[in-house]
């Protein structure tokens, strides 16, 4: 791993480069909404604490994409969004959500739509401060050690430079000339001072930690009930949530030709009745209290023993979300406490 | 930028020629299907307990057990129920028509725990499709098994699939078949009425250490199952279930299918009791 400085000025001129290692994306606000999405020149691009609405998974797990298109001759994968990408301004936690969705999509067999997203995006990494739902330090997923090409760190009048692969190497020498390589002790100090700063920043806290073992004690907790009365099973929870991999998928002719279509694959979430509906009309999950639970288990707890760490980075969004606040702060409150908040 | 595709797509869907169809019983037929591709046809291998995903161009795709053994290469055998979208189309198709599969998925039935050993078959209902397959497996591979017992329960007597070809079973020597109906309203059956649970009454005494079971039907069966089997004092690791959950990937990727900290599709659908007792969804 090396370490270099970058000056301010610097910044534009460099990202503006990088055009030629594939098409820039990065948070740019679209009627009022920060989201991720293609960029034409770097100004467009909006750096900032907030986290976009919805997560970085978009951009490797499309909400819906064409798997195949079918016809006489039978069934041809459609890889056409695969694009050559430079994802610019991608904070700590969505950084360890891709690692997080990597464990399910990347695992063998591996998802060749996901994967060669994956293959073809560099991420370079923004710090951010803590918003007022920023959960990460919980989670242990406030800092990254690994899963980006080039990674910013803020310090005012320059960023520390942290080069994370060999992909990030070749974007520097595309101007080696705004790097420097002497980081001298005052920077180090200032970086220090960021660091507490950044930590004394939290507002919000939880036992992850403790999460596995209180879920397992928790599972005939009637508090469950509780939250599946308030639940509008509206979904908004998987949407947001950097790590939610659910997906369905549906046949849809072309207009007009019988034999010719594509097959699509959308976003799902657990949240729906009809998730876990099938033939005979069984439904292991009928009510919203089994879906919820499902959905926290699942986040909190079971991710973990199948992939080594649970599945949540901490990033709020469910907290911002949700329309009836339930989220992993309620949630975790509601069982360490007994009593769910009103 | 455009690039390069150069993997493996697990889901993609692979043409199949419909061999021969025919109703096992109302709503409920029966496809012999084979890869286009000859080589394929032939070196397709698999495990009694793995399914097929089963795709139509247009309507979508849904997995299905094989109901055939590997022991017979070349022909893939499916029992499929009529319940929606997909199977209403699929029952609509004739001999020659052509359909996607991909597969196999899933563990299948754990054949090295059971070889040498004494093995009972408790289907209940559409259960018995991939019970089928290793039913024959074990026939067709006789010497490796020592006894075995097929108990096999449907409703009503117009509910036995299969019926022809299980009831030339009560022939063999090699094998001990019961049936049994919920209800019988007329007709000639002369087998057992009542649930699949009492036909344990007929089974002999025999060494608990030595025996699997494979159970597969409807979710209301495993609990009176299970407790008759456990009564048998077999050890909870030698009792497999074969599981049913929405699938719609097969792979561990859509997460529909998860069960605890498992996916039903790769680490199932076939998993021993004592696997299940940790689960807290189990049925
Ligand atoms: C491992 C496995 C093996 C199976 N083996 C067989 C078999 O050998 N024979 C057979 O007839 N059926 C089998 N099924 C069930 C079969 O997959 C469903 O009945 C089928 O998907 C229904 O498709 P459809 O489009 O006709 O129904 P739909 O129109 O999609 O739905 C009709 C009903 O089926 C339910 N359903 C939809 N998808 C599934 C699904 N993936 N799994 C279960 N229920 C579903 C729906 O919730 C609804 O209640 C198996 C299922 C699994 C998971
Ligand atoms: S938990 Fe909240 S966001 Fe999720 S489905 Fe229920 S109401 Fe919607
Ligand atoms: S559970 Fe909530 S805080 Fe955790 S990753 Fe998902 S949306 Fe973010
Ligand atoms: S069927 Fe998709 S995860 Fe099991």
């Amino acid at each position: 791993m090396r370490i270099i400085k970058m000056y301010k000025k610097f910044l534009e001129p460099f990202l503006e480069c990088l055009g030629q290692f594939g098409r820039l994306y990065a948070p740019v606000r679209k009627n009022g909404v920060l989201t991720y999405g293609p960029i034409e020149s770097i100004s467009e691009a909006v750096f900032s604490d907030e986290h976009p609405l919805i997560p970085i998974k978009k951009l490797f797990h499309p909400m819906k994409f064409d798997m195949f298109r079918f016809g006489e001759s039978g069934f041809q994968p459609d890889y056409s969004m695969v694009e050559k990408r430079v994802i610019i301004g991608v904070h700590p936690c969505e950084i360890h959500s891709l690692l997080r969705l990597d464990d399910v999509f990347m695992a063998d067999p591996p998802d060749p739509y996901y994967s060669q997203l994956r293959h073809n995006s560099a991420i370079l990494g923004f710090s951010c401060m803590p918003t007022e739902n920023s959960l990460c330090t919980s989670t242990g997923t406030d800092i990254v050690e690994e899963g980006y090409d080039l990674f910013f760190i803020d310090l005012d009048q320059f960023y520390l430079v942290w080069v994370g692969s060999s992909l990030g190497h070749d974007m520097i020498l595309c101007h080696d000339e705004f790097f420097e390589d002497e980081v001298t002790h005052e920077d180090i100090a200032k970086y220090v001072a960021w660091r507490e700063k950044r930590n004394l920043a939290f507002k919000k806290s939880f036992a992850f930690r403790n999460m596995p073992d209180l879920m397992e004690l928790s599972y005939n907790s009637e508090i469950w009930e509780q939250f599946g009365k308030k639940c509008l099973s509206c979904g908004q929870c998987s949407m947001v949530c950097p790590t939610c991999n659910c997906y369905d998928t549906t046949d849809v002719l072309d207009v007009s030709n019988k034999v010719s279509g594509r097959r699509e694959r959308m976003w799902d979430s657990c949240m729906f009745v009809d998730y876990s509906l099938v033939a005979g009309g069984h439904n292991f999950r009928a009510t919203r209290a089994d879906r919820l639970k499902l959905w926290y288990t699942h986040k909190l707890k079971t991710f973990g023993k199948e992939y080594g760490r649970p599945s949540c980075v901490g990033c709020g969004r469910c907290v911002d979300t949700c329309p009836v606040d339930i989220n992993v702060l309620t949630v975790s409150q509601a069982l360490s406490a007994r009593e769910v908040p009103k | 930028m455009s690039v390069e595709i150069g993997i493996e797509n697990p889901f993609q869907p692979e043409a199949a020629r419909i061999v021969r169809q025919y109703d096992l019983i109302k709503d409920h037929r029966f496809f012999q299907v084979r890869f286009l591709d000859v080589k394929r046809a032939m070196s397709f291998t698999y495990n009694p307990g793995q399914f097929l995903m089963l795709s139509l161009p247009g309507v979508g795709e849904a997995p299905f057990s094989i109901s055939s053994t590997p022991s017979r290469p070349g022909i893939l055998e499916m029992g499929v129920r009529k319940v929606g979208k997909l199977t209403e189309v699929l029952f609509t198709k004739s001999d020659n028509d052509i359909i996607y599969i991909r597969g196999p998925y899933g563990n299948g039935f754990r054949l090295d725990q059971m070889r040498g050993k004494d093995l009972i078959i408790v289907a209940g209902g559409l259960g018995v499709i991939p019970l089928r397959s290793i039913l024959y497996y074990v026939l067709d591979n006789r010497d490796d098994f020592g006894q075995l017992f097929f108990l096999y329960g449907a409703r009503r007597p117009d509910e036995i699939l299969f019926q022809t070809e299980f009831f030339q079973l009560k022939d063999r020597r090699d094998i001990e078949c019961f049936y049994t109906v919920d209800k019988v309203d007329g007709g000639n059956w002369t087998e057992n009425v009542g649930v699949v649970t009492t036909l344990f009454k007929n089974l002999p005494r025999l060494d608990p250490l030595k025996l699997n079971a494979v159970v597969c039907g409807p979710p209301v069966m495993y609990k009176f199952v299970i407790k008759e089997l456990l009564n048998l004092k077999i050890p909870k690791n030698q009792i497999q279930l074969s599981l049913e959950r929405k699938m719609k990937c097969g792979v561990g990727k859509c997460g529909h299918c998860a069960l605890d900290n498992l996916y039903t599709c790769t680490s199932g659908p076939v998993f021993t009791y004592w696997d299940t007792i940790h689960f807290r969804e189990l049925i």
